[in-house]
């Protein structure tokens, strides 16, 4: 199987033989020809501006009966004792989802002594809240989590179902859809509905360089994980319920024995869940002078990240990396101080909503992706953007 | 002790850049690396090895070109390599991937730990090691930061969270992806280096896996890309101009504009 090329549409341009990273495509006289080397990698189907490529279709197999499925859900994420956040910002996207279809937006909690829980998510727009409390779900584990979750889909057939791209999420709902046989879209940033009731589901890849909107569309359910800080909580309270499911305890079975859980609460640790974020590089001259940053970031009720080059100077932990071998990040503010924006730096932060570049080189590739551009000494640039946070804090 | 490592060919994103003005993707030719999360991955096993012994095999699914790949991890002390290729094989999501991969460990079984890197960078989801766990019915741990046997029949792993440390012991045969904290990747050695060039990398096929056709590749998948686009460019885009005071200044009033929390 290779990518098709519609020979009444192809005017033999030439543009996607430039794009196609497999070098599959070569013009002919009066159209591009793909050749074996193709990977279905569809990279050239958007870049043809005359509609001429598209790819051949997905999964044969058993189709599940589609109509058997209703309803969406959000798999609202409880760790050790707490609600995170990521639970009512999807309650926000997948209400709008519900909405379109006409059908119930639901909730669903696993874990363990769960008072009080559901009355947390009611007013985010949930018709209703299932919660699974065993004390198998007390701590987190793969097989427990999945197999309650693939149990209450089982039995109640939603057509989506959606989950926090969070640690947990992307560890055990890849469990959740392998063991339903369905597909599952990693790490969403943009969800929306066809009238068929599609989910299209557009996610970042290659490190963010390029987006794909990626559909199901033969099994059920839909299901994909978001990108936590991107869709927003809405408060729509409905009088839902609140509704307790056991499943059986063969599902909560695990191999697993979770022998410490160490949370490191210390804020600089904490990069992934941080609104603002400031990180320093090499420009930082020396291990001291990320003590500049500390206190810029504490101002901000913000966490310390780092580029590799700071790290291998041993100026900080690695715990504190950015970048493709080091955490992914997506904060609401990502304040890039004294580093230049190397692409493996790049991948880690770009899903930021407002990128600020600090960098005394006006040609330093961290401005491409800077929001806001600020071409300074960072030793002046800094210091004085304290003094300003201060006296607005202060006043 | 059979380990297995996954690993994947992805392209070099080294070369893969934003312009700027267009916001398309710069290509300076297309070069392939090894997925930099699975060399930790065969650094993991080798360390096992060292410390107990262990045979290792490395297998990845993807082009005939993916060979070397292969060879280029069995120079660092890897045993034994094996390459899944088949045309039938294009176009395949992680599911899909999942499959063919974890049929080609039941064939090499017994295996008692496969290890896989945390993600890919190209593909990004990180599903692929999980949805092998799944389909080889094997207990996992993502993003393991350091591992070590228990006894004979458990291992003892260290795994990142989003909100610090997990410590668990899971049973063998187990599946785990880990991320740069299990250490610095060797350097290949002489010796490797020439037994690596020599060695014979059997390919297997979807029908040495018994895997049907319409079960791998795009026939075999679940999620479709309908739609592949650059990133809509900033357009918010503003170079802050004046002295240190002054450019702070206005950082400021736009970051309170934006309604940044902590501002
Ligand atoms: C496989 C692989 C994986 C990698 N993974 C990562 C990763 O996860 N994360 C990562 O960050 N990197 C990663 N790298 C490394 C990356 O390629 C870069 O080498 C690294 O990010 C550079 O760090 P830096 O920006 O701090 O240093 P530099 O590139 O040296 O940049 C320093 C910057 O500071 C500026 N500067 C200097 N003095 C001042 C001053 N007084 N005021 C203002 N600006 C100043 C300079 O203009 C310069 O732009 C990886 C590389 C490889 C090959
Ligand atoms: C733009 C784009 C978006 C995509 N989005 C999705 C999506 O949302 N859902 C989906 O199901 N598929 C998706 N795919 C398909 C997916 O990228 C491929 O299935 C790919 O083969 C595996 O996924 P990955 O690169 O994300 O690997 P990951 O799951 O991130 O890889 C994790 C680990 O699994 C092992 N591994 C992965 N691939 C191989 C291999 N070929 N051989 C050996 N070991 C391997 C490695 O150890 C690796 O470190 C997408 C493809 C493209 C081009
Ligand atoms: S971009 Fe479209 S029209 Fe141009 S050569 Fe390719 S298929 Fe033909
Ligand atoms: S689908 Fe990808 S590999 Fe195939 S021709 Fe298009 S760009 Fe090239």
């Amino acid at each position: 199987m290779k990518a098709l090329v519609d020979p009444n549409k192809c005017t033999a341009c030439g543009v996607c033989e430039e794009v196609c990273p497999a070098s599959a495509i070569t013009l002919a006289a009066t159209m591009a020809q793909v050749s074996d080397d193709c990977t279905l990698c569809g990279m050239c189907v958007d870049t043809c501006e005359f509609g001429a490529i598209s790819l051949p279709e997905v999964g044969t197999g058993p189709m599940a009966n589609l109509a058997d499925y209703r309803g969406v859900w959000v798999y609202a994420e409880w760790r050790e004792g707490v609600l995170h956040r990521v639970g009512s910002e999807l309650l926000g996207a997948g209400r709008k989802l519900a909405d379109k279809r006409g059908v119930e937006l639901s909730a669903v909690v696993l874990g363990h002594c769960l008072d009080g829980i559901g009355e947390q998510l009611l007013p985010y727009g949930a018709d209703r809240v299932l919660l699974v409390d065993r004390p198998e779900l007390a701590h987190f584990t793969d097989e427990a989590y999945s197999g309650a979750l693939r149990e209450l889909v089982r039995r109640e057939r939603p057509e989506i179902l959606l989950a926090g791209a969070t640690a947990i999420g992307r560890s055990f709902i890849p469990r959740v859809a392998a063991g339903l046989g369905t597909g599952l879209t990693a790490d969403c940033t943009e969800l929306d509905i066809s009238a068929e009731g599609l989910l299209l589901q557009t996610r970042p890849a290659f490190g963010g360089n390029v987006m794909a909107t990626i559909v199901c569309p033969h099994r059920r359910p839909q299901m994909a994980t978001v990108r936590p800080k991107v869709m927003k909580p809405t408060v729509d309270p409905r009088g839902g319920r609140i509704e307790p499911v056991e499943p059986p305890p063969e599902c909560l079975q695990s191999r697993v024995e979770v022998l410490e859980v160490i949370p490191e609460r210390d804020a600089t640790a904490r990069l992934t869940e941080a609104d603002v974020i400031v990180s320093g590089g090499r420009g930082l001259k020396k291990a001291e002078n990320f003590a500049l940053l500390e206190q810029l970031a504490q101002l901000m009720n913000g966490a310390v990240g780092a580029s590799r080059g700071a790290v291998e100077e041993g100026w900080i932990d690695p715990s504190h990396q950015v970048g493709q071998t080091g955490r992914t990040v997506a904060p609401t503010l990502y304040l890039a101080v004294g580093l230049s924006g190397a692409i493996q730096h790049v991948v880690g932060m770009q899903g930021s909503q407002i990128i600020v570049a600090v960098n005394k080189d006006p040609n330093a590739p961290i401005f491409d992706v800077a929001s806001y551009g600020v071409r300074a000494d960072l030793f002046e640039f800094i210091p004085a953007f304290i003094r300003k946070l201060k006296q607005e804090q202060g006043g | 002790m059979h380990i297995v490592v996954c690993i994947k060919q992805v392209p070099d994103t080294k070369n893969v850049r934003i312009d700027p003005d267009t916001h398309t993707l710069v290509r300076q030719g297309v070069e392939s690396i090894i997925n930099p999360f699975d060399l930790f991955a065969a650094e993991a096993a080798l360390r096992l090895k060292d410390r107990h012994g262990a045979k290792i095999t490395v297998i990845t699914m993807g082009p005939p070109q993916a060979e070397t790949a292969l060879r280029e991890v069995m120079a660092r002390g890897v045993d034994e390599a094996v390459l899944l290729s088949d045309r039938a094989f294009a176009g395949s999501d992680t599911w899909a991937t999942a499959t063919a991969l974890a049929a080609a460990v039941k064939k090499l079984n017994p295996v008692d730990l496969v290890i896989c890197g945390k993600q890919a960078i190209d593909g990004d989801t990180a599903q692929v090691g999980p949805e092998m766990a799944t389909f080889l019915d094997f207990p996992q741990a993502a993003c393991v930061k350091s591992l070590d046997l228990a006894d004979q029949h458990h291992l003892q792993i260290t795994r990142q969270t989003d909100e610090g440390t997990e410590v668990w012991k899971l049973p063998l045969p187990a599946l785990i992806t880990v991320v740069k904290d299990v250490g610095e990747p060797r350097v290949p050695s002489i010796k490797h280096k020439l037994r690596a060039k020599k060695a014979a990398i059997p390919v297997w096929g979807a029908a040495d896996l018994e895997l049907a056709p319409e079960q791998v590749g795009l026939a075999g998948s679940f999620t479709q890309v309908v739609r592949v686009f650059s990133p809509p460019r900033r357009s918010d885009r503003i170079l802050l101009e004046g002295d240190a005071t002054q450019q702070a200044e206005q950082l400021y009033d736009l970051l309170k504009a934006a309604k940044v929390p902590g501002i």
